[in-house]
């Protein structure tokens, strides 16, 4: 049995399969990849009764239009879009059903940066490494373009109700917890103060590899890292470009860097990393190692707490139960107003 | 020192092996500053002792120029127990005189010098003090190591040359090299996995591809792994790109 497929057309400028990436292949010089937003997909695995994450189209800024060819529910995470199907507004952080000959539209980004559309039987192009993500910097995978078709797998409970979340907000900046690391050692003490004193704006420059920060303050730079040896880089790094200014690895990072790094955000900010739009503003602040081990949980962990917060989507008024608290206007109603209502 | 310490602003050591966090669940064994052969050394044996010792709860070890990263699962192991174990293994050995062992594996790679394959051999010669050909001797002379495997998928860093190979990287960037080019800068060649700009100089090229996502072993080059160059012409080197075999007439051989 096949779950059909979905149909993209008129995408958004930048749109790939993400999972949660390629862990363990640094010795390859493979660098994660996978969901800048890793939680987006928690989200969409505890709305869709996922046992795991699945693969789901990254949008970023904004999305497309989308049709699919065989019944299937969806989730719509991460960042909030503009999201209709067939002109009926849809709830984002929510899952919903959706039927062959309807068209899903997707617009821009309300706030933040990357949006997740998840199918409940997930995206079933071919694994390259364990995973199924582009990873446009290693050569793997491409964005995806207007017309192209995509295997969904089958849902496996396509009648199940449609529930609904509050995504914890990573979407308009904020604080960034981090670590020293190995290079923070060749700043001075004045200049580690100044990172976590300074507030800093996500400049334009940015994608999947790393976004950059500016702000009005001195140069933050280091004058023991004359002929450093190139060394180990990840996620949450944060690079001292020779100008002075942060520069946030994220997912699609290289492997091998020669920049000095002054500290490491955690993992569970980075999402608010990713997802800060041109514009926002960031501030950094030092955690201690026991504090920072006690905040990086694995995502099974994350999707029980995601799970937690599940409530069902009202959006019909048969399964309203206490519908006599309602105000019927004219004695009508459609689920669209009771959906607005709850959102 | 504990690791707090050790992470202190100013507290950087330039030339002993110290144990430093490195993100989530991470700890970086790392053995100077700066690519010096004594370190290099310490971190090649380092990271075949520790891979050996196959210490519980590691989930990943990532070799590298002068450090070793080991990534741990914090529901196996507390930060402060991984680096417990770590610095037992690092008071077993005298790292200033460490060697590796020998490599298991020599890859011959057929490159061609010079011309359209190597448009900076001249320059980066003379930079070196040398005639064209006397560098490609010395070069193809020079047992290579694969020092580690990264910035791109694949791609080695491989040395070290002669000193007076310690060459500073170009002061313009060149636009573009193509994939395969072999670059040099700091006693080192790059192998570029990818077209890519760069500061290095470009002296030759290889149709051996490093990085083949469609293959079982999509990552033929380990870190640890010998290299030897073997010099083709640019016509020899035209038809190996032309015939489009990954493996670019380069051969492994296994020593027993």
């Amino acid at each position: 049995m096949s779950g059909g497929s979905v149909i993209l057309r008129a995408l958004g400028p930048s749109v790939s399969v993400q999972d949660m990436g390629r862990p363990g292949r640094m010795a390859q010089g493979i660098s994660r990849g996978g969901a800048v937003d890793p939680l987006a997909l928690v989200e969409a695995a505890a709305l869709l009764g996922s046992r795991s994450p699945l693969s789901a189209l990254e949008m970023a800024v904004s999305g497309g239009r989308f049709e699919v060819t065989a019944p299937t529910r969806i989730a719509l995470t991460g960042a909030p879009m503009q999201a209709e199907l067939d002109g009926r507004p849809l709830r984002w952080g929510a899952s919903h059903r959706m039927e062959p000959g309807e068209v899903l539209s997707i617009g821009a980004a309300r706030t933040g940066m990357f949006g997740y559309l998840t199918f409940a039987g997930g995206i079933e192009t071919p694994v390259v490494l364990g995973s199924r993500s582009a990873h446009l910097a290693a050569g793997i995978g491409s964005a995806l373009e207007s017309g192209a078709r995509l295997p969904l797998g089958v849902d496996p409970e396509p009648d199940a109700p449609a529930m609904v979340l509050t995504q914890d907000d990573r979407f308009s900046g904020g604080t960034l917890r981090i670590i020293p690391g190995p290079q923070t050692g060749l700043f001075d003490e004045d200049t580690f103060a100044r990172l976590t004193t300074t507030e800093f704006t996500r400049a334009r420059q940015g994608n999947r590899q790393g976004v950059a920060l500016e702000s009005d303050a001195p140069a933050l730079t280091s004058d023991k890292a004359e002929g450093l040896a190139s060394d180990v880089i990840f996620e949450g790094d944060i690079q001292m470009t020779g100008a002075g200014t942060p520069y946030v690895l994220l997912a699609e990072c290289q492997t091998i860097g020669g920049y000095p790094r002054i500290g490491t955000v955690l993992p569970c900010d980075l999402p608010r990393v990713a997802q800060a739009a041109p514009g926002t503003k960031l501030r950094f602040k030092a955690v201690t190692l026991d504090e920072a081990d006690a905040l990086a949980p694995r995502w099974e962990t994350q999707l029980q707490a995601q799970r937690a917060k599940l409530r069902p989507l009202i959006r019909d008024p048969h399964d309203i139960h206490d519908l006599l608290g309602y105000q019927l206007i004219s004695g009508v109603t459609v689920g669209r107003e009771l959906e607005e209502e709850n959102g | 020192m504990t690791l707090e310490e050790a992470l202190r602003p100013g507290t950087a050591q330039a030339h002993r092996p110290q144990i430093l966090p490195a993100g989530g669940n991470g700890l970086l064994v790392r053995f100077a500053l700066v690519a010096e052969p004594t370190a290099i050394a310490a971190a090649q044996s380092f990271h075949q002792r520790v891979t050996e010792s196959d210490l519980p709860g590691v989930r990943e070890i990532v070799p590298s120029l002068v450090s070793v990263l080991l990534r741990f699962d914090p529901e196996a192991v507390t930060r402060t127990e991984m680096a417990q174990r770590l610095e037992t293994l690092l008071s077993e050995a005298d790292w200033q005189s460490a060697a590796p062992h020998p490599a298991q594996r020599v890859w011959h790679l057929p490159v061609a010098f010079g011309g359209d394959h190597g448009p900076d051999l001249e320059g980066a010669a003379k930079l070196a003090g040398l005639s064209p050909q006397a560098a490609i001797d010395e070069i193809t002379a020079t047992p290579l190591s694969v020092l580690a495997i990264g910035f791109a998928p694949g791609q080695p860093y491989l040395g070290l040359l002669p000193e007076h190979w310690n060459l500073a990287r170009r002061s313009e960037l060149n636009p573009r090299v193509p994939k395969g080019a072999l670059c040099v800068a700091v006693r080192q060649l790059v192998l570029f996995a990818n077209a890519s700009p760069t500061g290095w100089h470009q002296i030759a090229r290889t149709a051996f591809d490093v990085f083949r996502p469609d293959q079982s072993d999509p990552v033929p080059l380990h870190a640890g792994d010998e290299v030897r160059l073997a010099p083709v012409s640019g016509t020899e080197m035209d038809a190996l790109l032309k015939a489009g075999d990954p493996m670019g007439g380069a051969r492994c051989e296994v020593r027993s």
